[in-house]
């Protein structure tokens, strides 16, 4: 199990970071990862594997001031 | 007045990127769909963001709304320290949007003011790692030094509370930072209305953003065009040379002059030039 | 840059000594620290461009008013525009000056520890070619001296020296500072420009203010006028106050020798040094000086030429208004009237019981004076006449941190 954006997800365990954010149905483009405060850059998607236990923050832009 | 003449090449130029608009747009408080017209209307070349958690499953990202050629200006709301602040900053970056950033850090959620020690500690931080730094702070000049001293690429002092539109409360703070701090002083916070804008720009401010003035107006792509005159107007004002105020002290009953001996006032403007 | 020549200070053997050959002046010499710093660069830049004859009487009112003034105001207010201005400008520096000073005018002597000189600069009764008694206090000299002055009720000193590395060494005049603590509160060098660790060292002593006067800031000039000796050297003569703030000296004085050249274009480069210095080193203590050329041994002739009292008011009031919380020290130079008018006006220190020779404070005057002084009034005639003016004496404002 791991938790996105606070949410627990199952059978992520193993899942490439770019195969967690199709599934999520996440925009890779206008998104950044960190897992367990780790900033995962978008060249690592492919390489970078889910853990158990792994939690994970996806950020996008918003109106702001 | 010869030094302002000298300005006739009025650039903008923010981290060594040169910009001829001098209004930064908020993109908060309004609705996605009237964003783009907004910043039509505004001429805005910057506009903000704030970062948060991502939407899912396709829907509206504010980045479609945002016109080409327009520099994204990530701000680190949300962040109560330092730390906090340079994690936001990093994740932006890593989106995609350049080398800017705002620099926001609140500890006060209810006046949202921000906290000048933690904000010169970010800025540090976030130069050294190549960020075009633009702090957001309370008007200090002592802070302002150290955030020159820190590697700020400006300096964005509040005018009013944000979101409160009470215009130029720190005015006179402001003016001492335009005087004596050798860095874009872009007003934020707190600006309601076009004519304080304009006021702002009089006293030499290098722009304005603003958002909420904006924001909550009547018809939102109007109000961002009023803005952008009054930007204008006052630039426009500042390079002209404001004429003097006149401010005569009242003539003592003898001349402080009346002990000089060797008659050399009374030769007028003889000039004294071989 | 145009150079006028003040005749008063040529003579027959000074115009032969001219003739000679002489070493670069803008080179340092080995052992002359070399400050990274564009301030001098930037003072001579500004110089360069100032422009006297443009400034309209439009331009000096503006600057005469306007709230922060700039050095292009300063400008305006030192040039030959000004001056059907000159009781407006009085007006507005006493104004300036009662919001930072009150009514307080500070009181210090000078004290001069040693005449020995080795430099030649043509217009200066210690130069090393002027045939004066030279002397040099010992230990118990300069504490006569000191005691004897603040008997007087003085607590602020100034020491001063002539320019011998031999005769006036570091040391010597580190070890006069110490004597000094035991008698002022508050202490003043204003001896030859020396190195950042030096003036560390000084201040460690007990100095908390340095003065340098840069006489001219021409360098050509300059030149001309200080044919040899350590202080021929212009550019580390130039950086001596940002050296002494860098070694810890809590203020430092400005001040060109106005006759010496274009004084309208000495006291505008005077006042953008010190306008620079203090934007760069914003907690530090600005002074200036207004010195003109006065007569001394062996040429009682030497006059400061144009700067006449308007002229010198005029500088006065532009460096008070170019920057309100500088102090601005009037010395006895100046005649009683003067002195007594300008610190009604704008000044806000003055000296009293005055000897610039040496020793002579307690009674034995062993060595000459540097230059011929106009007003010889003692503590206690100066102090009463600050009083009679409605203004304030004040002996000492400081305490040590």
């Amino acid at each position: 199990m791991v938790t996105i954006n606070g949410e627990k997800r199952e059978d992520c365990e193993g899942l490439s970071v770019t195969e967690m954010l199709k599934r999520e149905g996440y925009e890779t483009s206008r998104i950044a990862i960190e897992i367990n405060g780790v900033i995962i850059s978008k060249k690592e998607f492919n390489e970078t594997l889910l853990h158990s236990g792994d939690s994970i923050e996806v950020v996008s832009f918003v109106g702001g001031g | 007045m010869k030094n302002r003449k000298q300005e006739k090449n009025d650039k903008f130029i923010l981290g060594g990127h040169e910009f001829t608009s001098r209004f930064i747009l908020g993109s908060g408080k309004y609705s996605l769909d009237l964003i783009r017209a907004s910043v039509q209307q505004a001429g805005a070349q910057i506009i903000t963001l704030a970062l948060r958690r991502a939407n899912q499953d396709g829907r509206a990202n504010i980045l479609d709304y945002i016109p080409e050629g327009v520099t994204l200006l990530p701000n680190t709301s949300g962040a109560r320290n330092a730390d906090e602040a340079v994690r936001i900053a990093r994740l932006s970056r890593e989106v995609g949007c350049g080398d800017f950033v705002k620099i926001e850090i609140m500890r006060d959620t209810k006046y949202l003011l921000p906290d000048n020690y933690e904000t010169v500690k970010a800025t540090e931080l976030l130069a050294k790692e190549g960020f075009i730094v633009m702090p957001y702070m309370y008007p200090d000049l002592n802070t302002a030094r150290d955030l020159r001293e820190a590697g700020a690429a400006s300096i964005m002092p509040l005018a009013a509370p944000i979101g409160s539109n009470k215009g130029l409360c720190t005015k006179e703070f402001i003016q001492i930072l335009i005087d004596e701090i050798d860095l874009p002083v872009i007003v934020d916070a707190g600006i309601g209305k076009p004519s304080e804008a304009c006021a702002a720009m009089e006293m030499g401010a290098a722009a304005i953003m603003a958002n909420t003035g904006i924001a909550t107006a009547g018809d939102i792509p109007a109000m961002a065009e009023a803005f952008k005159l009054a930007i204008e107007a006052g630039r426009k004002a500042y390079l002209a040379g404001t004429g003097r105020v006149l401010e005569r002290g009242g003539s003592a009953s003898s001349p402080l002059t009346g002990y000089i001996q060797d008659g050399s006032v009374k030769e007028g403007n003889k000039s004294y030039e071989e | 840059m145009k150079n006028k020549i003040n005749e008063s200070i040529m003579s027959e053997s000074i115009r032969k000594d001219m003739k000679e050959n002489r070493i670069d002046h803008m080179t340092y010499m080995d052992d002359m620290e070399v400050l990274e710093s564009d301030v001098a660069m930037q003072v001579l830049e500004a110089m360069g461009t100032y422009d006297q004859g443009s400034y309209t009487a439009s331009d000096v009112q503006y600057a005469i008013y306007n709230e922060n003034r700039t050095l292009d105001d300063f400008g305006a207010l030192l040039s030959p525009a000004a001056l059907p201005f000159l009781e407006e400008m009085a007006q507005m520096a006493q104004k300036e000056t009662r919001r930072q000073f009150g009514n307080s005018v500070m009181m210090f002597t000078p004290l001069y520890i040693a005449n020995y000189c080795e430099n030649y600069c043509i217009y200066c009764g210690f130069n090393c070619h002027n045939k004066i008694r030279r002397a040099r206090l010992d230990r118990d000299g300069i504490e006569r001296e000191m005691k004897a002055i603040s008997r007087s009720g003085l607590q602020e000193i100034l020491i001063l020296t002539g320019e011998s590395l031999e005769m006036s060494d570091v040391t010597y005049i580190g070890e006069a500072c110490k004597i000094a603590r035991k008698y002022f509160k508050v202490i003043g060098l204003e001896v030859y420009p020396a190195n950042s660790a030096d003036y560390r060292y000084w201040h460690q002593c007990g100095a908390d203010y340095v003065t340098v006067f840069q006489e001219t800031y021409n360098p050509d000039k300059y030149e001309t006028l200080h044919l040899a000796g350590r202080k021929r050297i212009f550019p580390y003569r130039i950086n001596a106050q940002e050296r002494a703030l860098k070694g810890g000296m809590r203020g430092v004085g400005f001040g060109a020798l106005l006759g010496l050249d274009d004084f309208r274009r000495d006291a505008f480069a005077t006042g953008t040094h010190a306008y620079l210095l203090q934007k760069k080193y914003p907690h530090a203590e600005i002074a200036f000086s207004c010195p003109r050329l006065r007569p001394i041994i062996n040429n009682d002739r030497i006059n400061p030429m144009d700067v006449q009292e308007a002229q010198l008011l005029q500088v006065v009031c532009a460096y008070r208004l170019l920057l309100p919380f500088a102090s601005i020290t009037i010395s006895t130079r100046e005649c009683k009237r003067v002195r007594d008018n300008l610190i009604q006006i704008a000044a806000t220190k003055i000296s009293a019981g005055v000897d610039v020779g040496i020793g002579g404070h307690s009674g034995s005057e062993l060595g000459d004076e540097q230059f011929e002084i106009d007003d010889t009034r003692n503590v206690q005639e100066v102090y009463d006449a600050i009083l009679s003016h409605g203004m304030q004496p004040v002996m000492s404002d400081h305490i040590y941190v």
